[in-house]
């Protein structure tokens, strides 16, 4: 035995006529390797040979496989005789058994699906993408009103509030976010307020800075960080614990002992994140802040005394309350895709990965979402 | 050849496998000849899965030889060219998580043979029935699939390159017993019309009894016996006696083999 597929040896077929019957003879190794020679002679014979029978004259046959069991049957299936009995001429030890094997397991007639084209593709992914991106909106809403009833049950009972497991939230989500939620705060308050002391300075505007500063932060980018923290890290961490749990069965098996999984997992995730939210904002509000009069102290030089009486005296307070009142909402959102994901999970790996990044991804559109909304509601209250 | 007269294709001489200060295999001779299916047993932690993965080459071993169809597999560089004519089916499949069954089972065509693509997929497509399945089963992804499934579509890919050897870890670990017998049925019958030389790792006592030609029993460090299963029935080994000899192996004792030789 030598190497068998680094030599490719030279095979072919020839082609004779004998009592109107077709006879094949292939010559040399047909083995997987050497098969590109012949592949496209054979197909061409295909149609030659068309409804004569044939007959296979083996005697010059070297080694063959499978494969090349496979081509050389071909030759004489069609999708109307799709098994067909070979004869042969002469005698190979395993050919006659091969091209029976390789026979049985063909399939000729082609798939039934016709070819589709680039356009035909577009729509179908564009229209199943719709409609998936709706099924999952009514999807969380429906699991937005499950919560619902949970939570007005347990109201009832509120001996049945699992604190322990709130308050574990509360510090994993909450206190332990605290540190980079502040940090990321802290320089897009320095961000912006490097901005406007640039872009207001040139038409001798600069202490307005202030101004920018407390409206940006206040409003927007103080409860917007906390968000966005809140989807990247609290969010894939639920979806990936209630994932595993599912993935080890553990939730069926809570089922089994007739716990509620909504009141042990989710609504306790939920209430933490709402209690949690507007703690975390305020702190991110007030780095930002902190951040803004840093820069604006070492740029503009106005001092922190300064800026606070500026701030005081032009910003009014409903923006602090504008911009922390989104954060409830936030979090009720966030937690809850989180958890809706987590409990989706399958029993793979795989879909553990899926499911967090769809966690993420939709936490973070539906945040910004919220906030678009919120704005236009703002805006018709003149607030 | 051997004094039998039969061509051995694996050659195991000598194999010393440690881990730090655990030894798993001491000085551990193997042969296996071409055209049988060798059961590999051994109680937990013998090392079955570290002996096969040192004939593949994915380990190396501390001291010994392997050769697989005469070639040395510790480098890559000679295993090179092996690797289209031996098969393996690992315990859970291990195929590719992110392609279809269907190109699964195209990944070594492509890789190793310079087919057309209309070629290369019609036989992946009798890969695919060969091994069992539905041609419909090639476009599912593995994630899709039942374990029984998996298991088959693992055998296609393995099957890909009509290689001349088969590896099989565990085969029928994870399947019921119906299906478990289907798949010893399946391994028979493509050993003998493919003349395969098969490997397999098996805990599965019916499987033993069933299609394998010898049984190599690992024990103490070394391959304690390789022998067809009634010689290896008549051992004294303490091992070797509550294996055979107890209770669940008594039912699997009355089946008696499928295949007689290929």
């Amino acid at each position: 035995m030598g190497a068998r597929r680094t030599d490719r040896d030279p095979i072919d077929i020839s082609v004779s006529r004998e009592d109107g019957r077709v006879v094949l003879t292939p010559i040399g190794d047909w083995v997987t390797d050497n098969l590109a020679q012949v592949d496209k002679r054979l197909r061409a014979l295909e149609a030659q040979i068309g409804e004569r029978s044939a007959v296979f004259d083996v005697r010059r046959l070297g080694r063959i496989d499978l494969a090349g069991a496979f081509v050389l049957g071909r030759t004489v299936r069609s999708c109307d005789r799709p098994h067909v009995h070979f004869e042969f001429i002469g005698e190979h030890s395993v050919a006659q058994k091969l091209m029976a094997e390789a026979d049985a397991n063909s399939e000729v007639c082609p798939s039934s699906h016709p070819p589709r084209t680039l356009l035909d593709i577009i729509l179908t992914r564009s229209g199943r993408a719709v409609m998936h991106a709706l099924h999952e909106g009514v999807e969380t809403a429906a699991f937005f009103g499950q919560l619902l009833m949970t939570f007005g049950r347990v109201i009832m009972n509120p001996r049945r509030i699992r604190w322990n497991g709130i308050i574990t939230v509360a510090e994993e989500a909450g206190v332990n976010a605290l540190p980079i939620i502040a940090l990321l705060a802290f320089f897009i308050g320095a961000v912006v307020a490097f901005l406007g002391a640039n872009l207001l300075g040139r038409f001798g505007a600069s202490l307005f800075t202030v101004d920018l500063v407390a409206l940006a932060v206040l409003r927007e980018f103080g409860v917007m960080m906390m968000a966005l923290i809140l989807a990247g890290r609290s969010n894939s961490a639920f979806t990936a614990h209630i994932g595993a749990m599912k993935m080890r069965q553990e939730i069926d098996a809570m089922q089994v002992l007739g716990m509620d999984t909504f009141e042990v997992l989710v609504l306790p995730r939920v209430i933490a994140c709402i209690i949690m939210a507007p703690v975390l904002a305020f702190a991110a509000t007030m780095a930002g802040l902190v951040g803004g009069g840093l820069v604006t102290w070492a740029v503009l030089d106005v001092s922190p005394s300064l800026f606070v009486a500026r701030m005081q005296e032009n910003v009014p307070l409903i923006h602090f309350w504008v911009g922390i009142a989104k954060a409830p909402v936030f979090a009720l959102a966030i937690s809850l895709i989180g958890c809706r994901q987590g409990l989706l999970v399958g029993g793979s790996v795989q879909s553990l990965g899926e499911r967090t990044t769809a966690s993420v991804v939709q936490a973070l559109f539906t945040v910004i979402f919220i906030d678009a909304v919120f704005a236009m509601i703002y805006l018709e209250l003149d607030w | 050849m051997n004094t039998l007269g039969q061509q051995n294709v694996i050659e195991v001489r000598g194999v010393t496998n440690a881990f730090g200060k655990h030894v798993v295999h001491q000085n551990l001779d193997l042969d296996v000849h071409r055209g049988e299916v060798l059961g590999l047993v051994g109680g937990s932690g013998t090392g079955k899965s570290v002996l096969m993965n040192t004939i593949l080459g994915l380990r190396s071993p501390q001291g010994g030889t392997i050769e697989v169809l005469g070639h040395s597999t510790r480098s890559t560089q000679a295993r090179r060219g092996l690797e289209s004519r031996w098969g393996v089916l690992f315990q859970n499949g291990a195929l590719f998580s992110s392609l279809t069954v269907k190109e699964n089972v195209l990944l070594p065509l492509r890789e190793h043979t310079n087919l057309s693509e209309t070629l290369m997929s019609e036989l992946a497509d009798m890969k695919i029935m060969l091994a069992g399945l539905e041609a419909e089963a090639g476009a599912k992804k593995p994630s899709e699939l039942s374990g029984g499934m998996l298991k088959r579509a693992a055998l296609a890919r393995a099957l890909a390159l009509d290689p001349e050897i088969v590896f099989l870890d565990e085969p029928t670990s994870g399947l019921d017993p119906i299906s478990a017998a289907a798949f010893d049925e399946l391994i028979a019958d493509l050993q003998s019309t493919l003349d395969l030389t098969v490997f397999m790792i098996t805990h599965d006592l019916d499987s033993l009894y069933a299609i394998c030609d010898r049984i190599a029993v690992l024990a103490d460090k070394r391959v304690e016996i390789v022998a067809p299963i009634e010689d290896v029935l008549l051992s004294e080994h303490p091992w070797i006696r509550s294996y055979f000899h107890g209770k669940r192996s008594r039912a699997a004792k009355g089946e008696g083999r499928l295949n007689n030789g290929g």
